[in-house]
């Protein structure tokens, strides 16, 4: 039985003309088509690295790995304020120009300028070269030709996004399109109490988004963290959505509220009775100086009364969840081979004032590690089984709409890279 | 001697050691438990949490002192070992594996 209206075409999917047949999964499980993938959509769209209270003041930096892009890169508040992204390459010899004891690991902090450990090369806050290691060896060597190389770099509404491709035409906001442009003006930046959390997971990138784009699996895998009887209601109950809904390559998902605040206070575990908070948030939702009703319009977009959270998913691998109780949580997917990626979820709060709402704030994060590590592990005995390919096509349901959506487009900007590159190649 | 908590929570010194500034610590902690430590260790914590929420309400973050520091450190670890004792009943998250998820950024307190 429906609990939620469908749209008139009778499903999301066939509304969303997605399409309803099996799904293979070859895209996530072929070392060929990851190469693809990384030329045709992490060296070409735009990439989220980060926010700006990262970068407090003139001179704060940070450093991202980009394994998928072949890429390391400095993201850097200059002199005049301004936030910058470079390829983390000394323009002398090659060497990684910021890094602490581990080239591999990502580092941050705040600085003047940037010296290489190797011979010295210094530039400044905006990448220009500004003192080389007895100049006068070199030959006609003119500073000005070696700066740091610049990347493309916007920020939308405190989120610092890259795009590593020097030819792309197509700025941040028109990229992320309708969806981000319905979330503009929500405040992020009252919400600056971070939790971030960081895993290795043993499945390639997609799968994990798909694992986070439907909720079908929730009373399921994660039903030993419910009371037995709230457990045997959600089971029988099922999930089913508010809305979803696609714009270009990026999707959203709106839900209801499962439990917070529950209405039967036994169906909850005895700690978030005691403190008013669960995986969904504190109960109690901290004042943002904005009501529900008054939410930027793609937030809670049917305006529905049971509305509980918003879940985007921003191509290809950014994630924006804005619940209720006006917490946010962000997922990001990193790519380091076609079965492996890191994966990072970061709670953002508003500033507990007392001890109690802190604690509020820990258990809604330590919730939503608990249900992480159930699902990254399942991850990896997916991963493990599509790859025997004992089988190949894949039922899915009208609440995975999104997953079909994700995984056609990511067939699609292969297939157009790969036209592209057909295109410009010089006839033999 | 100082009190390691404040008065109010003397109960909870025998489990000082919970006391743990770090999530990544405090989840450390529960895994290289024993059930009967877990149990034991939220038998004692869990009613004084209840009884006091309009302490901690009390307690501004901005000017938090050293006991109360503690007092929120070790309720911190009381919701890291909730999941065990009241879903899991073991201390590792069922089907989780090797895998683990780390806290990388956290607030200071």
């Amino acid at each position: 039985m429906a609990h939620f209206p469908k749209p008139d075409a009778g499903s999301w999917t066939e509304h969303l003309k997605i399409g309803t047949e099996p799904l293979s999964f070859e895209d996530s499980i072929s070392p060929e088509f990851y190469e693809l993938e990384r030329d045709a959509i992490f060296r070409r769209t735009w990439l989220n690295v980060g926010r700006v209270e990262q970068l407090p003041k003139k001179g704060s930096f940070f450093t991202k790995e980009l394994d998928a892009a072949g890429a390391s890169l400095i993201v850097v508040r200059g002199s005049d304020g301004e936030v910058r992204a470079f390829h983390n390459v000394c323009r002398h010899r090659g060497n990684k120009l910021v890094w602490n004891d581990f080239p591999r690991e990502e580092t941050s902090g705040v600085c003047r300028q940037f010296t290489c450990k190797y011979h010295a090369w210094r530039y400044d806050l905006e990448g220009k070269l500004t003192f080389v290691q007895q100049e006068g060896e070199f030959f006609d060597l003119d500073k000005s030709d070696y700066g740091l190389i610049g990347i493309q770099t916007e920020v939308w509404e405190g989120f610092i996004f890259v795009n590593l491709d020097p030819e792309n035409k197509t700025p941040l906001r028109e990229y992320l399109g309708k969806f981000a442009a319905g979330i503009e003006g929500y405040p992020f930046d009252k919400l600056t109490q971070v939790h971030k959390y960081r895993a290795e997971i043993g499945s390639n990138w997609k799968l994990f988004i798909d694992a986070f784009a439907e909720f079908y699996h929730a009373p399921i895998l994660h039903g030993g963290q419910y009371m037995a009887e709230e457990r045997r209601k959600i089971q029988k109950y099922g999930y089913e959505a508010l809305a979803y809904d696609v714009d270009g390559p990026h999707g959203m998902v709106s839900s209801w509220g499962g439990i917070a605040p529950p209405h039967d206070r036994k169906m909850v575990k005895p700690i978030e009775q005691a403190l008013r908070s669960g995986l969904f948030g504190p109960w109690d939702a901290p004042d943002i100086g904005m009501a529900m009703e008054d939410l930027p319009s793609a937030v809670n977009p049917t305006r529905d009364p049971r509305w509980g959270m918003d879940s985007f998913v921003f191509f290809p691998n950014f994630m924006l969840l804005i619940w209720r109780p006006n917490w946010v949580l962000t997922y990001h997917y990193w790519p380091t081979s076609y079965n492996t990626h890191i994966f990072e979820g970061t709670c953002y709060f508003v500033p507990p004032k007392n001890a109690f709402q802190r604690l509020q704030q820990e258990l809604a994060a330590v919730s939503f590690k608990e249900y992480g590590l159930q699902d990254g592990n399942t991850l990896e005995a997916t991963q493990t089984m599509l790859e025997s390919r004992a089988v190949t096509d894949f039922p899915l349901n009208d609440q995975e709409v999104l997953l079909r959506h994700l995984h056609h487009t990511t067939y699609q900007y292969v297939r157009d890279h790969q036209r592209r590159q057909t295109q410009t190649q010089p006839a033999s | 001697m100082a009190n390691i908590f404040p008065p109010e929570f003397a109960d909870l010194e025998p489990f000082a050691d919970w006391a743990i500034p770090t999530e990544r610590a405090r989840y450390a902690k529960r895994i290289a438990s024993t059930m009967e430590e877990l149990d034991a260790f939220y038998n004692a914590a869990f009613p004084l949490l209840e009884s006091g929420t309009s302490y901690l309400e009390k307690v501004e973050m901005d000017t938090i002192s050293e006991e109360d520091k503690r007092l929120l450190w070790l309720f911190c670890a009381l919701v890291t070992v909730a999941f065990p004792v009241e879903a899991w009943r073991q201390p590792r998250v069922p089907d989780a594996g090797a895998s683990s998820i780390d806290a990388i950024l956290e607030p200071a307190v």
